[in-house]
């Protein structure tokens, strides 16, 4: 998938990868897409639930080898 | 219009200080509006230094105590130290504080330092309670530049506006 900036955010636990987040899509625009890798296994959920409130789009959420991979589109 | 959190931080210890300043930081980049109006030990979230937070295990049963350090099994262990020598021991209070840092950094958790500036970067407003302030005779040279002291009946102002008020 195509994204326009990637945030690391692997080691981070809670609240830290949410936090980034905020931060790294605030410098996008809106439509432009956000790549995020997280170890925290409570971010699955947290990212969604964070979808569901900031009205950001969560395109997708994968595993693998331990690390999550999670695509946002501003809005 | 934008949902609001109000906090009233009560603590002023290391583990206690997270509580606020993670929903606070949290509700924030989730455009919540946020206040913490801080009281009694909570002023220590406000000290312009908070390395100085301590946490203590004495009389705290619910506080595991694993060491940060080693191979795995040891790790593992639960000191179960009995309240009596936690007291009698001089610097067990920085010990246990240096090791609950440790662990801190070891899980990746953010630092006090590191979420309050996060708070204050996400416009999360902290109010400091005159009277407490007065009564354990800090002053503004203290605390942290922008804080408003205010009596309760200001934190009210938001507070009964707010969507979720949580004491801590």
């Amino acid at each position: 998938m195509n994204f326009d900036k990637e945030l690391d955010a692997r080691g981070l636990n809670c609240p830290l990868p949410i936090l980034r987040t905020k931060k790294s899509l605030a410098e996008l625009g809106s439509g432009q897409v956000l790549k995020i890798v997280a170890t925290d296994p409570g971010s699955v959920k947290d990212f969604q639930a964070f979808a569901k409130q900031t009205g950001n789009e969560l395109m997708s959420s994968a595993e693998g080898s331990g690390e999550f991979i999670f695509f946002m589109k501003k809005k | 219009m934008s949902k609001k959190l109000a906090i009233i931080a009560t603590k002023g210890t290391l583990d206690w200080a997270y509580p606020p300043l993670i929903l606070a930081s949290t509700a924030a980049a989730l455009d919540y509006e946020v206040q913490i109006f801080c009281t009694f030990y909570g002023l220590q979230l406000l000290r312009k230094d908070v390395s100085g937070l301590k946490v203590s295990p004495l009389g705290n049963p619910g506080m595991p105590m694993k060491m940060p350090f080693g191979p795995k099994w040891f790790k593992s262990i639960n000191w179960n130290i009995p309240n009596a020598i936690q007291a009698i021991v001089p610097g067990y209070e920085s010990l246990a504080t240096a090791l609950m840092k440790q662990t801190i950094a070891n899980c990746g958790v953010a630092t006090i330092e590191s979420l309050r500036s996060i708070c204050i970067e996400s416009d999360v407003k902290f109010l400091g309670c005159q009277m407490t302030v007065d009564l354990f005779g800090f002053g503004p040279s203290d605390f942290i530049d922008g804080i408003d002291y205010v009596g309760a009946s200001t934190f009210f102002e938001f507070a009964g506006e707010s969507d979720i008020c949580l004491y801590i």
